[in-house]
């Protein structure tokens, strides 16, 4: 068909929509990593994309439809790869694809393998490997402006003639080549000409016979092979004009991977990007947790009072919302981890800083995840996606909540200013900050400490290879950076739409019931009316009801299951010097660690709202007596309380997370057992040794 | 000689990739096959890994793995 004829029929009002499973064909998108394979699956599918995780793997699957003349092909994007010979999960993955092997997936009918006009070599390897796979091949030549600019003179008649395939020149963003390209992968895929079937054996023909598979080296010397077709390919296809200028990126790498500067600039995009996340969420972050009081709120006077509205509000709002509100944080920092990633930075911060994470075993990949983490685990466990080794990943994963996260806060913050505020160490150093300072610095020894002991033992692996590409400097493709921070904001609003909304059903349960005669809703009703009424007019009058009403609930609370458990556990939890009331609110964090303080706040009836800074509370607290008439608190509880928090693993989002992303339950629950048997033993030696030192 | 012993800006030529390992083969694909011509470009702020040129484009490895690539030098540093 000539390309005219093809502009006709690509014109044509066909606006038949076709079902995902009537495709008329399968066609996989393969290419190195910053080739420029999303900008083009982008350009090609429009927004019609989905993306999934592989079934059982956290590889990603992203597919769109295409059209393809008048008919509709299904674009597989298959991860990026630079081989497809290796072990990581992203070429085992991408082998199935082309075998056919993964269920629901028929074998392609045609191969596009992106290629980058200004890595020419390295990327024809790739295409050497899907050569082998019998599936007609076409090449997206792309940055062919890029590579004239650094005088390369490309033939791509050449190119093809050699390959034996057709080479397309495309320029996804501004859509130029797009025709051309669909037209020849329709007449690949319809016509099933293997034109290139003898062509690759032709050329190495000698080489490829004498490799026998008894040999040891038969997989190096077969590479060699490709290599040496490879270069023969590329020099009578490529002028290479006056060289000798370096490039724009060594330039820019000069002071980026400087050996001084480079660390120093790696810092400050650091602290910026953190910066950022804190202080640009703040204001969505307050009116989502404002919609989600206001939708409590809502639901609450329009539903009959009962149980089901109780579970609406307390359980599905408050659960939920209290994960959502998380949502702006997470796409900040998926916004900043796409554009790090684009535009080529991610991979120096991981090279200047492999030198320090190979001390624990880690990689180099490993220390954005790990700072992330500090803001939250979530986001940072999901970014360890980037990190190749499973094991490596794994170790990751697994001392990742460690980094004290801004959900501990709250604690820390009520800790200290109840028990320490004012004091000062030395005249003038705050003790706050003191304590401030250790509890994040335990977090990251015990990180430390866990990462170097599980490389050694289950996790051994030899040192993971540090053999990566340190790519060009690119600007970020707007679109891209864009749809991948909507994409795993939206993996996350799913979560939150399922495993949580379970998770805080059950915990609802647990502080709700058994209920009390019906007392509980009626107290809760009237406490929302007079909180209301409170917002508007506080008089004594209204005060004297809501404590009223929320000493009834603390009441609640004391017999309900949750209560029954605090003093189920209360022996466990003595020897740490907590007493039951501690162990419910201990209980309740397990769900979400700040959720200590709203719970501490109804144990002792100081009001739901209470915040980290409640005078109220920080004085119930100091008040609070054993039956035997001694203080619960002392400050060594206090301290022995964040010992514990910067431990425990205690937020079932991140085990959720942590289910979904190791795909184990049995590393999920290795995670949170070790976690609070640690943080149960720091905390226990903290007490115990704080009392043989004299403290509290 | 091996890679790590060549000097910041010295350019060489490929002899062979020691070892049969996943190592040995992802250099091999990554381009650093015997016969190829690279040059050093830098080491990291700690002294490792190393960056290099190789085929058009610039490589990250550590010092472990470029132990394992013989070289013979082409010409000296600037």
């Amino acid at each position: 068909m000539n390309p005219k004829i093809a502009d006709q029929v690509l014109r044509q009002p066909t606006k038949k929509i076709v079902p995902t499973n009537k495709a008329a064909f399968v066609i996989a998108l393969a290419g190195n990593p910053n080739a420029g394979k999303t900008t083009l699956f982008n350009a090609l599918t429009g927004m019609r994309q989905k993306v999934a995780n592989y079934s059982g793997v956290t590889v990603e699957r992203k597919e769109g439809f295409w059209k393809l003349n008048d008919q509709t092909a299904r674009l597989i994007d298959l991860p990026g790869l630079y081989s497809l010979d290796a072990t990581s999960m992203d070429e085992q993955i991408a082998r199935d694809v082309l075998t056919g092997k993964l269920a629901g997936l028929s074998k392609p009918d045609a191969i596009i393998a992106v290629v980058d006009a200004t890595n020419l070599e390295r990327n024809l390897y790739l295409v050497t490997q899907l050569l082998e796979y019998k599936i007609p091949l076409v090449i997206a030549l792309t940055m062919v402006d890029v590579a004239e600019n650094q005088s390369l003179a490309i033939n791509t008649k050449k190119l093809a003639e050699l390959l034996q395939i057709p080479v397309v020149e495309v320029k996804a963003t501004q859509k130029i080549g797009i025709e051309e390209l669909a037209e020849q992968v329709y007449e690949a895929a319809r016509h099933q000409n293997l034109t290139t079937d003898q062509q690759f054996s032709e050329a190495d023909g000698a080489d490829f016979i004498r490799l026998s598979l008894q040999d040891d080296n038969a997989i190096n010397k077969k590479i060699f092979a490709r290599y040496n077709f490879i270069s023969e390919v590329y020099q009578e296809s490529v002028v290479p004009k006056q060289t000798g200028e370096r490039n724009l990126s060594e330039k820019i790498d000069r002071v980026l991977t400087h050996k001084f500067f480079g660390l120093v600039i790696l810092v400050g995009v650091l602290l910026l990007v953190f910066q950022a996340i804190f202080s640009w969420a703040t204001l969505p972050m307050d009116l989502l947790e404002a919609g989600f009081g206001v939708l409590g709120d809502f639901t609450r006077t329009t539903m009959p009072e009962g149980l089901l509205t109780d579970l609406l509000v307390d359980g599905v709002i408050a659960g939920v919302g209290g994960i959502l509100v998380f949502l702006p944080q997470i796409l900040l920092l998926f916004l900043f981890i796409s554009i790090l990633e684009d535009t080529g930075y991610m991979a120096r911060a991981a090279f200047l800083l492999d030198k320090l994470m190979s001390k624990v075993g880690l990689h180099g990949k490993a220390f954005l995840p790990l700072m992330s983490s500090f803001a939250c685990a979530i986001p940072g466990i999901m970014a360890t996606r980037t990190i190749e080794s499973p094991k490596d990943r794994l170790a990751t994963i697994m001392i990742a909540p460690f980094m004290s996260c801004s959900a501990r806060l709250p604690v820390y913050a009520l800790m200290i200013a109840t028990f320490f505020a004012g004091q000062t160490v030395f005249g003038f150093v705050s003790v706050g900050a003191v304590l401030m300072l250790a509890m994040y610095s335990l977090g990251i020894i015990t990180a430390v400490i866990v990462a170097w002991i599980l490389k050694k033992t289950i996790l051994k692996s030899p040192p993971p290879p540090f053999v990566m590409e340190l790519p060009p400097y690119r600007l970020p493709n707007v679109r891209s950076v864009v749809q991948n921070m909507l994409n795993n904001g939206w993996q996350f609003t799913k979560r939150a739409g399922t495993v949580i909304l379970a998770i805080s059903i059950i915990l609802w349960a647990l502080t709700a019931f058994p209920r009390s005669g019906g007392e509980p809703s009626a107290v809760r009703g009237e406490q929302s009316e007079q909180a209301a009424i409170a917002a508007t007019d506080d008089t004594a009058a209204t005060e004297a009801e809501k404590k009223a009403a929320e000493e009834k609930e603390g009441a609640a609370l004391r017999n309900s299951y949750a209560g029954q458990l605090g003093h189920f556990i209360e022996p466990a939890i003595r020897p740490l010097g907590f007493d039951w009331k501690i162990g419910v609110a201990l209980i309740a964090s397990f769900a979400a660690r700040e959720v200590l303080v709203s719970t501490l706040s109804i144990i002792y009836n100081t009001g739901k709202s209470a915040d980290a800074q409640s005078e109220g509370l920080m004085q119930a607290i100091r008040d609070a007596k054993r039956d035997d008439g001694t203080k619960v608190w002392t400050p060594l509880t206090a301290v022995t309380i964040m010992v514990f928090f910067v431990l425990a693993m205690q937020c079932m989002s991140t085990v959720a997370v942590v289910r979904r992303e190791t795909n184990s339950w049995a590393w999920t629950i290795f995670m949170v057992v070790y976690m609070t048997v640690l943080a149960y033993a720091a905390a226990f030696l903290t007490f115990q040794g704080g009392r043989l030192l004299g403290f509290g | 000689m091996n890679l790590t012993s060549l000097p910041i800006g010295a350019t060489a030529k490929v002899l062979t990739v020691n070892g049969n390992n996943p190592i040995t083969r992802r250099l091999m694909e990554m381009g650093v096959v015997p016969g190829v011509s690279v040059r050093v470009i830098k080491s990291a702020p700690f002294g490792d890994p190393l960056e290099i040129r190789v085929r058009g484009y610039h490589l990250a490895m550590r010092r472990s793995e470029a132990d394992t690539i013989e070289v013979q030098s082409l010409e000296a540093a600037q």
